[in-house]
């Protein structure tokens, strides 16, 4: 992994995968080094992420790097009309990692292409956002004791929603069974179900939640966003369709979690939080550690 | 009395593209570049064919490609046939196969791919090749054989 950019899930191996949950899981028992002294770390956020910003800089401030970049391009020469071309071309000589962010997609590709240092995506559009997806893996893992044979559900916009898409194609790697609860409009894309199809998993399409949610081990939930719906009116009855509330838990298996890639809007009600199953606060904190563990093994420190 | 019928004179040597599409004609001009050679050519289109109706057909003097170059135009011709003509003899005959990997002649279709806002060659892999379907390396879209437009 030395020196290789993280563009899109499937640019790692699963035994990549499995490496850096290892290493996540000892950044966790050790979150604080000093790995990183005399490294220079430029986050490049062409459109803001606080979230996902936050959680990079903590882990590089964890491990005793600096930072260097900007949180959105209003502050960068982008507003000069500069081309990404030439500021990854200047940025690559100041720093030993890029990790951007960037409304249009295929611009990680592209920078990973140009760059002289290897290139983080944090998010590329609606494209890919691989560290997300590794953090979701070591929260299944964590919780779960392991990543073969579970159940996942996958609620909610299933067809735009990256994080789904992504997740999906790492679990397809651990003999997963899917279901997939979505509005008829909102559903799996074809693709995906070839991939599985092929893969000879099993998956399961539901328009509703039923008792069918007691055999989840995991239900992964996506926020359905309004910019996907013409209608005002069908946005509002469909976002509430989907909405987990706790008493619907009741009768779920004792290993559940829930997670969710955050922000949400209403997809989970707040009586959830207080349920043990509901993990996606952690699932945040998990970001920290396997941040800190990509960041490591692309820079050879461990 | 005048000879009514214009005649598409045979070349000597050189390349003759059959049974392309008339809807594809300009576009294979367009992927051949041709506009930048200085060859002697024929270009017809819109003529009768038997096999597709009306054809469009390209007669190129001293101009023999390399099959990377030819099979581009399989993207908007699949059908097309060529003749490589030596001494006026037809000594070849050649189909056209689409490519693994189509570089710089399509546009993404996916407006918000870096390729349409950067200066940057766009790369493709050929996922179908019954119905074209190219993968963008870049933002990951498919572009389909519908709204595949050539640079």
């Amino acid at each position: 992994m030395k020196n290789k950019s993280l563009v899109s899930i499937t640019d790692f191996s699963k035994s990549d995968y499995l490496k850096i949950l290892d290493l996540a899981e000892s950044y966790e028992r050790k979150p604080v080094s000093e790995l990183l002294t005399g490294k220079v770390i430029a986050t490049l956020f062409f459109e803001p992420s606080t979230r996902t910003r936050l959680s990079f800089e903590s882990a590089v401030n964890r491990m005793g790097g600096r930072i260097i970049g900007f949180s959105d391009s209003s502050s960068s020469s982008v507003t000069k009309g500069e081309t990404l071309y030439d500021t990854i071309n200047v940025v690559s000589n100041y720093c030993d990692l890029i990790v951007m962010r960037h409304p249009l997609e295929g611009s990680a590709r592209f920078a990973s292409e140009i760059a002289t240092v290897p290139v983080i995506n944090a998010g590329d559009g609606a494209n890919q956002h691989p560290t997300q997806t590794l953090l979701d893996l070591y929260s299944i893992k964590k919780t779960q004791g392991k990543l073969d044979d579970l159940t996942l559900f996958m609620v909610g916009d299933l067809k735009y929603g990256r994080t789904v898409h992504s997740l999906l194609m790492a679990m397809s790697q651990f003999n997963t069974t899917f279901h997939f609860i979505s509005p008829e409009e909102l559903k799996m894309p074809e693709e995906y179900k070839i991939l599985l199809r092929t893969l000879g998993l099993k998956y399961h399409e539901h328009k509703d939640y039923t008792d069918i949610i007691t055999e989840a081990d995991i239900i992964y939930m996506t926020r359905v966003q309004k910019e996907r719906f013409s209608d005002p009116i069908e946005y509002e009855r469909t976002k509430n369709a989907y909405v987990l509330k706790n008493k619907m838990l009741t009768h779920t298996k004792e290993n559940l979690k829930i997670l969710h890639p955050l922000p949400r809007v209403n997809e989970i009600d707040q009586d959830v939080d207080v349920n043990p199953k509901a993990y996606y606060f952690t699932q945040v904190l998990n970001g920290v550690y396997i941040r800190q563990a990509i960041i490591s093994s692309i820079l050879g420190l461990c | 009395m005048k000879d009514k019928i214009l005649e598409v004179s045979a070349i000597e040597n050189g390349t003759v593209i059959d049974h392309i599409p008339p809807k594809a004609f300009f576009k294979v001009i367009a992927i051949l570049r041709l506009e930048k050679l200085d060859n002697q050519m024929t270009l017809g289109t819109n003529l009768d064919s038997k096999k597709l109706g009306k054809k469009a057909i390209v007669k190129l003097s001293d101009i023999f490609f390399p099959d990377k170059d030819i099979n581009k135009i399989a993207l908007v011709a699949p059908q097309a046939k060529l003749n490589i003509i030596k001494n006026y003899d037809v000594v070849e005959k050649r189909v056209v196969e689409i490519p693994d990997d189509i570089v710089g002649i399509v546009k993404c279709m996916n407006p918000k791919c870096i390729t349409n806002s950067e200066k940057i060659v766009t790369r493709f892999k050929v996922v179908s090749k019954k119905e074209v379907t190219l993968k963008c390396l870049y933002c990951e879209k498919i572009t389909d054989q519908d709204n595949m437009e050539v640079i």
